[in-house]
């Protein structure tokens, strides 16, 4: 299979699963027994104090918005092609507020923490666990244990234990949040160095599952290829330390990457719960503020981002692994 | 980083057993299942199992407080009557404790035994038909593994919540969703099975004395992926609790009753953790944890009894093994001066 190929084919499939996602994302919330702008606008008025002229005002909107009146598949044009055109509608919490604004907000949050949690974590995880492989005997178990410990912990409870440690009994860190009180987002060093105070617990939190779960794939990968035909064959010929090592972690290498495309959808699912344990303004805690508050576009926007970057960045590594799968390259080279 | 040692590779053949134990003859023969190698993991991994089921479904049974009974304030500390405090309905956290606990591993069994069913299902047929069935259901099973299956639960456990279905609305409910979701990996993994065991010489055998082709993948393809599908459904049970808190956490759980998650969504909600009012929080976390790190330690451990290439020699059993044959030979040589005295 020449890269071209093996792309197009990836592209093609995680185009089909765009799809599947957009649909379902649009057809499970209709699934709601009942009008869902009924629903909605009863569950609204029952929590805030809303008049009976805004509440008309809303349900107007949102009946005009959905497209209530029309059939199934124009509701899902008119969806579709207002979300391409970055339109994700209105909130129904913070009213005249829309959908795109609020995820703007939280989104820099979101990526600062995930984006080099997932990096880090995957490289230091695989650094750890080719060691623990290579080296064997006590160092071996008592990383494999701790890591098979921290990949098998949920997300959430090694944020509530680090939580109440070091920032509750400990007070190193503050608890909880992002920036202190009297800030405002803005770039400035002030601002940053109040910030990365914030930051750490929760990027700790998220770094140490990581490196566990990559950990215990990376070894058990390296143990394979330690212990397989080529290995022994190469030692008998006298091939240096250096050079097979090479070979080696090379080969447990790819199984790696292409475990990471598998395993960023959960990386991400965890890491809203984190947010929510040190109510971190982003993307988890703006999903949790709009499912107590039912607000049912924000839910979808979150939703429909999360799952197209996901699919995005499972991608990309795909696309990584095609050009540094040797194999793909070969048959390249010999079509 | 010195050398790859040898002997950690060579001595991983040593003690490798059969996948499948040979067929028991004769009456003094051990029992098939007693030469399976059980390490200490296994029993590590099943007395943190066993411990926490004891907690769950003894320890609600004989405790004497219910978990919807108000015995106290928000937040009282621990105390002899109420070991660990009250939470902020003023309900005992032990009781509500045990009974989120039952609840969570009755959940998980439940939307494990559903997800690993589904699962089996998908893979056996596309591994073992092959051709444009197990193009169609691999493809569909690949669109289904690449959405984040956090986002499905909780648009459906959205829908749940507002529907007028009394059964959908509760435990019940969210197992069966957790588990029309998880299946997709375990359909991989027993695919890839399947379709070598499909190649194996016995199939043509069973398929040329004229067995039918649900005969033929029940009684000669499934007992090879037997233990393929045991630690499917080990790890399916877990992931299952752990995706019920996450729902629980985010406020999508089942309303008017416990779970781990519930508990743990109440904790954050009245502000638990910032309080310091760690009886309310960490028993929780503490519970889930272990819970999580028993079911995929024993995964790990039953991994390594199934596929000895895992398996890694220990010095403490190679010094066992040499102790006994010193023995033996001691015994040996013993016998063999004993006999020749006489003679």
């Amino acid at each position: 299979m020449g890269l071209r190929r093996y792309l197009t084919s990836k592209a093609l499939w995680y185009l089909g699963a765009l799809v599947v996602a957009v649909v379902l994302n649009f057809l499970l919330p209709r699934l709601i027994p009942g009008n869902p702008v009924d629903v909605i606008v009863s569950n609204l008025s029952q929590g805030a104090n809303i008049s009976s002229e805004q509440q008309a005002k809303i349900y107007a909107q949102f009946v005009e918005e959905f497209g209530l009146n029309q059939p199934l598949w124009q509701q899902f044009v008119t969806y579709v092609t207002s979300a391409l055109q970055g339109d994700l509608g209105t909130s129904f919490s913070s009213y005249p507020t829309k959908v795109t604004a609020l995820v703007g907000q939280a989104l820099p949050w979101t990526l600062a923490l995930q984006i080099p949690a997932i990096i880090i974590g995957w490289v230091i995880g695989n650094i750890v666990g080719a060691i623990a492989a290579y080296k064997g005997g006590g160092w071996d178990r008592s990383v494999f244990t701790t890591s098979l410990f921290l990949s098998s912990m949920p997300y959430y409870c090694l944020s509530i234990l680090l939580l109440y440690v070091f920032a509750v009994v400990f007070g190193w860190f503050p608890v909880g949040g992002a920036y202190s009180l009297g800030m405002s987002p803005e770039w400035s060093w002030e601002f940053f160095w109040d910030a990365q105070s914030y930051f750490w617990l929760p990027f700790a939190s998220l770094v140490l599952i990581n490196v566990g779960g990559q950990a215990v794939g990376m070894r058990s990968m390296a143990i394979y290829e330690l212990g397989s035909d080529y290995v022994n064959y190469s030692r008998g010929l006298g091939i240096g330390d250096a050079k097979m090592t090479r070979y080696i972690f090379g080969n447990a290498m790819l199984p790696q990457v292409t475990g990471l495309a598998l395993s960023i959808g959960t990386m991400v699912g965890g890491a809203l719960i984190t947010e929510l344990v040190f109510n971190y303004p982003g993307m988890g805690s703006l999903l949790f503020n709009a499912i107590s508050s039912n607000d049912y576009p924000i839910i979808q926007a979150v939703t429909l981002l999360i799952t197209v970057a996901v699919l995005v960045a499972n991608f990309a590594v795909e696309i990584v692994y095609g050009l540094i799968d040797p194999r793909i390259r070969a048959a390249k080279s010999g079509e | 980083m010195s050398g790859i040692n040898p002997g950690n590779v060579l001595t991983e053949a040593e003690g490798a057993e059969p996948a499948v134990p040979p067929p028991v003859s004769g009456g003094k023969a051990k029992p098939s299942w007693r030469s399976l190698n059980f390490g200490a993991r296994f029993w590590i991994a099943i007395g943190i199992i066993a411990a926490i089921s004891a907690l769950a479904f003894f320890g609600s049974a004989l405790y004497p407080y219910s978990p919807d009974e108000k015995v106290g304030g928000l937040y009282d500390s621990p105390s002899a009557e109420h070991i660990l405090g009250t939470d902020n309905f003023g309900h005992d956290v032990l009781a509500v404790l045990m009974a989120a606990t039952r609840n969570s591993l009755l959940l998980g069994l439940q939307a494990g035994i559903l997800a690993t069913l589904i699962g089996v299902l998908i893979g056996i047929l596309a591994g073992y038909t092959g051709g444009w069935l197990e193009e169609l259901l691999m493809g569909f099973t690949n669109i289904v593994l690449a959405i984040p299956a956090i986002i499905i639960l909780i648009l459906i456990s959205i829908s749940l919540q507002s529907t007028n279905i009394e059964f959908l609305k509760g435990f019940t409910g969210l197992a069966l969703v957790i588990g029309i979701t998880a299946w997709p990996w375990t359909a991989r993994a027993v695919r890839a099975q399947a379709s070598s065991v499909a190649t194996r010489e016995h199939i043509d055998v069973a398929k040329l004395s004229g067995a039918r082709t649900p005969s033929i993948l029940l009684t000669d393809v499934l007992p090879y992926l037997a233990s393929y599908v045991v630690m499917a459904f080990v790890l399916q049970v877990a992931s299952a609790i752990l995706a019920e808190s996450t729902l629980s956490l985010l406020g999508l759980g089942p309303s008017g009753t416990q779970s781990l998650g519930i508990q743990l969504h109440w904790a954050l909600a009245f502000q638990a953790v910032a309080s310091g009012s760690w009886w309310a929080f960490l028993p929780p976390t503490i519970v889930l944890t272990l819970i999580s790190f028993g079911f995929l330690f024993l995964q790990s451990s039953l991994d390594e009894v199934f596929n000895p290439r895992l398996r890694r020699g220990k010095k403490k059993n190679l010094a066992k093994a040499a102790a006994r044959r010193a023995e033996a030979a001691k015994k040996l040589a013993e016998q063999a001066t004993t006999t020749e005295v006489p003679a």
